[in-house]
């Protein structure tokens, strides 16, 4: 299964016409992949940032940003100068080195995260054969930052917000491992490429999403509870913590965990799009295309063109779950802490074992649909 | 000597220094939260030795069991009964000091003794298997480490009864033999805040 465009492979074949030794040529891409992803993950922050202040405004009947560029898509853009430019304050009584090592551990395992998310068959950074797996360790690093920066705020509402935090995101862990893990059981892979491939059969029908419709709802809740994102916002309830942990931090250190929110947004919206709604398959398979257009599958044409539609099918499928999450942000009321453990304890749980337990019976019974 | 080896030792030689520094850094430094989060900086550097041993499923499970629930779940209970109050000194410390550092020591001789001893090369020759290692675990795991698999889950299961039992002092507070009340009352109630004072 390795038809597509390999990017690595064609640059390191000009880099070695050029004399260099293939060591080298390795070198010199190593970090171009890894800067193209940091880069789009900015990006992908700047527009969600936009389209969350468009959307909120669209909900509340306002305009919204106006002025800064056509349709103020420059707000993004002002907003994070601001930050760059505003004085770094760290409070007197705080504990200096954890404060600034906080917000670090809370975006460098998301920025890490995006190591696994493909856009095409060979167009990831890396394709490690624990896949999904790292994503599930990585993101349990972020409580570990966040209690960090709580603790080292020295400040009660920030305490009680990095607790929280750190509560939620452990109850709803596991949940959303168990229904990732029924995924896994279905491709016998833990490669997001695999589990990409699987899927890609028959096109919009051969998605996990009709395979997996409760592991699909489990997972969407969770992802939001990880992200924070109302209505499970608990850590930073504005009426009852101020701002939760990041109540102390200003400037560019609350630009960090700015940035590391909205990062995990869009890769949890990545990721739901690669887990249950195939990736960066289109709806109708390429292949039909190419046959429709009388085109061999590895013409030159059909790859670029399968490479592009990759892309675009991915982010178009991640930005419409950031839709979702932006308008379910702006239209639901937040839960209680207790409602939020009763949840994920009492409810998603069992549902998640149940559904782990069906799909591996499933497999059983009808494996040419389950994946034998 | 290539890129790749001079890379592998770099990280080697920096992972083992944080390991090293960390540990000793986690029972010597006075502030018991600083510990706490140096430990999982040691974590986090062994799971990176994992993945210089080409282990990337263990050092994922590394990550995810021992940061992000051993370690956590450390910092949390620090945090929640973090009150600052001054220690007493221990009588006799410097004799309690010697018995300690005897016991490691004797410890380390004898993991040193396992690791001279042993054979740590595999048995066939060019035997890496690197991502096929998930599949093996999960082969031993469910035929010739089936039973041990099996106890530490019994072991957890016991440890949950017991928090439970901690827990709720409050509903069990009847010893089941004779049925008449324990002392078991928790020092703070529900909703009984901890500054009043019992009669």
């Amino acid at each position: 299964m390795n038809s597509g465009l390999d990017l690595e492979y064609s640059f390191n074949e000009i880099l070695k016409g050029f004399g260099l030794s293939n060591e080298l040529a390795h070198i010199i891409w190593l970090p171009l992949p890894m800067l193209v992803v940091l880069v789009s993950a900015v990006v992908g922050v700047l527009v969600t940032v936009w389209l969350e202040r468009k959307i909120s405004a669209a909900a509340q009947q306002r305009i919204g940003p106006e002025y800064a560029g056509a349709l103020g898509v420059l707000q993004p853009i002002a907003d994070g100068l601001k930050l760059l430019v505003k004085e770094d304050i760290i409070p007197a009584k705080a504990d200096s080195i954890l404060f600034t090592a906080g917000p670090i551990l809370v975006l460098v395992p998301v920025i890490l995260s995006w190591l696994i998310v493909p856009f095409g068959q060979n167009l990831l950074i890396s394709n490690v054969g624990i896949g999904i797996f790292l994503w599930i360790a990585l993101s349990s690093i972020q409580p570990i930052g966040l209690l960090m920066s709580g603790y080292a705020s020295n400040n009660k509402y920030s305490l009680l917000g990095g607790l929280r935090a750190a509560a939620q995101s452990i109850s709803y862990e596991i949940p959303l491992a168990l229904s990732v893990l029924a995924i896994v059981l279905m491709t016998n892979s833990l490669s997001t490429i695999d589990i990409v491939n699987q899927q890609s059969g028959a096109g919009i029908l051969s998605w996990n999403i009709w395979r997996q419709p409760v592991g699909f709802i489990i997972f969407w809740i969770c992802a939001l509870a990880e992200c924070e994102r109302l209505p499970f916002d608990l850590p930073e309830a504005e009426e009852e913590l101020v701002a939760g942990y990041q109540t102390e931090y200003a400037g560019m250190k609350f630009a960090l965990f700015y940035l590391g929110s909205y990062i995990n947004l869009i890769l949890s919206a990545l990721l739901v799009s690669i887990l249950y709604l195939g990736g960066w398959g289109f709806p109708i398979p390429v292949e039909i295309i190419a046959r429709v257009l009388n085109l061999p599958i590895d013409a030159p044409v059909i790859q670029v063109f399968t490479a592009s539609i990759g892309i675009i099918m991915t982010v178009l499928k991640a930005y419409l779950l950031v839709f979702v999450a932006i308008l379910l942000r702006w239209t639901t009321p937040r839960v209680r802490i207790d409602q939020l453990l009763d949840l994920g304890w009492k409810f998603l749980l069992p549902i998640s074992l149940a559904n782990l337990l069906v799909t591996a019976g499933l497999k059983l019974a009808f494996p040419q649909f389950f994946g034998g | 000597m290539s890129i790749a080896v001079t890379t592998q030792i770099i990280c080697f030689s920096v992972l083992s220094l944080v390991v090293i520094i960390g540990a000793l850094g986690v029972i010597l430094l006075e502030n018991i939260v600083y510990s706490a989060f140096l430990l999982g900086g040691v974590f986090m550097s062994v799971a990176g030795l994992y993945l210089l041993l080409n282990a990337s499923f263990v050092a994922a499970a590394q990550v995810l069991v021992y940061v992000g629930a051993v370690n956590v779940l450390i910092i949390f209970a620090i945090m929640l009964v973090n009150k600052k109050e001054d220690l007493k000194a221990i009588e006799n410390i410097k004799s309690r000091r010697i018995i300690s550092t005897s016991i490691c020591l004797t410890l380390l001789s004898l993991l040193i003794r396992v690791d001279l001893s042993n054979i740590w090369g595999l048995a066939e020759p060019n035997a890496s298997i690197g991502e096929e290692s998930t599949v093996r675990i999960g082969e031993h795991l469910f035929s010739d480490y089936l039973l041990p698999f099996e106890v530490a889950s019994v072991l957890l299961l016991m440890a949950m009864i017991g928090a439970i039992v901690l827990a709720r002092r409050d509903v069990m507070n009847e010893d089941i033999s004779t049925g008449l009340p324990v002392d078991q009352e928790l020092i703070e109630k529900p909703n009984e805040p901890l500054l009043i004072k019992k009669n």
